[in-house]
């Protein structure tokens, strides 16, 4: 299984946003494209969704063209939860659009629960969980839709540091299992050099691709702490991203 | 439920309400002595102890008139609401709609009561369709207007999750627009319910067999503002009793706001 995104290129009103991005992302690697804020990042996901026609360029899925949503699962910036759902039904929304009947999808969602640190707390609703449970929930029902990728919009963005970090490594724990290919847009350096089989870098709007680094470090990571290698990869990253934004 | 719970609800209802009880109370009071000692004569300003004694006597009379305004009341509200509904959904899926209709109902909105409630009488009778008819076009524009924005405040993340799930206009209407306007539709309902109660009495005011508005006419035409008063404070409490009942309907329809 392979996607490629090939010299996406979209204008949209007077902004020129997109200058020719191309991407590759394998069976069972996480990719991570980072940038600066505003760069376009999230919008490569609207492309993939096809919220968003792109102007030149295509994407295609083991060399075909793709068609229809079937083939992804997002996740959106914010949790984007609903206020009036339990939290079971909330993570089984995307069974029940595929047209499972509510109480077959809750039934698919339950062994999940303890994985996700949300053991009896099915009943509840969105707004009684921690940021971290809302978080986790989100991710629930977006790997219980069973897609063969994943497209995470900044995740962890509005978290806490520490929440932060517990939930990437929890996330590591949960991919080390599955191997599910994962398109993570994130601005946090770390974060992608944490997880990533490889990163694209992008550079300020219009964006294309300034530089693509691979990650050899061995899994899991976040258990160890960055390494040396991943300390030093950090930095040439951050000075790299420095410097595209003084030109 | 247990009694203990509902025990300590009341207890705590009563004194969330209290200062409220107090001010009313005290202005009662001031308008009873005021009555007492400037010796005012009671076909002017009665007494209060001589509405609540006059309305009293009335009582018969006073249900039974309170029960055909509430039947009006009632009767044109649902007529509005389902009207509300049906036009707002049509407008979410086709937009221009809403160009087309929305100047004709801000229009409805402008014409004065006092001028269109004879008309309408004197088309439609006596009965209880001019009554129906007033109350709707009374309460049938804040309803739409709620609907619609109500739809319209659906959270774009979470638009963007069904669609990215699959789901069509269909389903994107179920499962997020119709729950997303659940707030706006109850703040609609809270205040159209209330107004509601005054197009009734207007209408029949205006010409009726039965109802507070024809019983408030007869009673001043009689000299009797004792029963003008009391016929409205039944309507008061008819318009409290309306607004309990639309704050207890959100309360079932949205357990999530009670946990």
């Amino acid at each position: 299984m392979t996607l490629r995104l090939d010299d996406l290129r979209l204008t949209r009103g007077a902004t020129h946003v997109l200058d020719g991005v191309t991407l590759e992302a394998r069976e069972g690697e996480f990719i991570s494209i980072l940038g600066p804020s505003g760069a376009g990042k999230s919008t490569l996901f609207e492309l993939l969704l096809g919220s968003l026609a792109a102007e030149g360029g295509q994407i295609t899925h083991n060399g075909q063209p793709v068609q229809g949503r079937d083939l992804f699962a997002f996740m959106p910036q914010r949790d984007a939860l609903m206020p009036w759902r339990r939290v079971i039904d909330n993570i089984a929304l995307g069974l029940e659009v595929q047209g499972l009947p509510r109480r077959a999808a809750r039934d698919r969602v339950r062994p999940l629960l303890p994985r996700f640190g949300l053991d009896g707390f099915e009943r509840h609703w969105p707004h009684q969980l921690s940021g971290g449970m809302r978080q986790r929930a989100a991710l629930a029902r977006t790997l219980v839709q069973d897609r063969p990728l994943l497209l995470l919009d900044e995740p962890f963005g509005a978290l806490d540091a520490l929440t932060r970090t517990r939930m990437q490594r929890w996330l590591e724990a949960r991919l080390q299992e599955t191997r599910v290919t994962t398109l993570l847009v994130t601005h946090d350096v770390r974060e992608a050099v944490a997880l990533s089989d490889r990163i694209y870098l992008l550079s300020p709007r219009p964006a294309r691709v300034v530089e693509v680094f691979d990650v050899p470090q061995p899994r899991p990571r976040m258990e160890t702490g960055p390494g040396e290698e991943a300390l030093a990869l950090e930095t040439r990253i951050l000075r790299t991203l420095l410097e595209g934004e003084r030109e | 439920m247990d009694i203990a719970n509902v025990t300590r609800a009341a207890a705590r209802g009563l004194r969330r309400a209290a200062p409220a009880l107090v001010s009313v109370v005290l202005i009662l009071l001031g308008w009873e002595v005021y009555v007492d000692l400037s010796g005012i004569s009671a076909t002017a300003l009665p007494a209060p102890s001589r509405v609540a004694a006059q309305g009293w006597q009335a009582r018969a009379v006073l249900a039974e008139n309170a029960l055909a305004t509430l039947t009006a009341t009632l009767s044109g509200f649902a007529v509005s609401l389902a009207c509300a509904f049906v036009l707002s959904v049509a407008i979410d899926f086709v937009p221009l709609l809403r160009r087309a209709l929305f100047p004709v109902f801000v229009i409805s909105q402008t014409l004065p009561l006092v001028a269109i409630a004879p008309l309408v009488v004197l088309w439609f009778g006596f009965g209880l369709l001019p009554k129906i008819l007033l109350v709707a076009l009374v309460t049938f524009f804040p309803m739409l207007v709620a609907l619609v924005d109500g739809f319209e405040a659906t959270d774009r993340d979470i638009t963007r999750l069904l669609r990215s799930m699959g789901a069509g206009r269909g389903q994107l209407f179920w499962r997020a627009r119709l729950p997303s306007a659940l707030p706006f539709f109850f703040a609609g309902l809270r205040i159209s319910i209330t107004y509601a109660v005054v197009a009734a009495i207007f209408a029949e005011y205006a010409g009726a067999a039965r109802g507070l508005g024809i019983f408030i006419l007869n009673a001043k035409n009689n000299f009797r503002p004792d029963l003008v008063l009391a016929a409205v404070f039944v309507s008061s409490a008819l318009t409290l009793a309306l607004f309990a009942l639309a704050v207890m309907a959100q309360h079932f329809a949205q357990p999530w706001r009670r946990a």
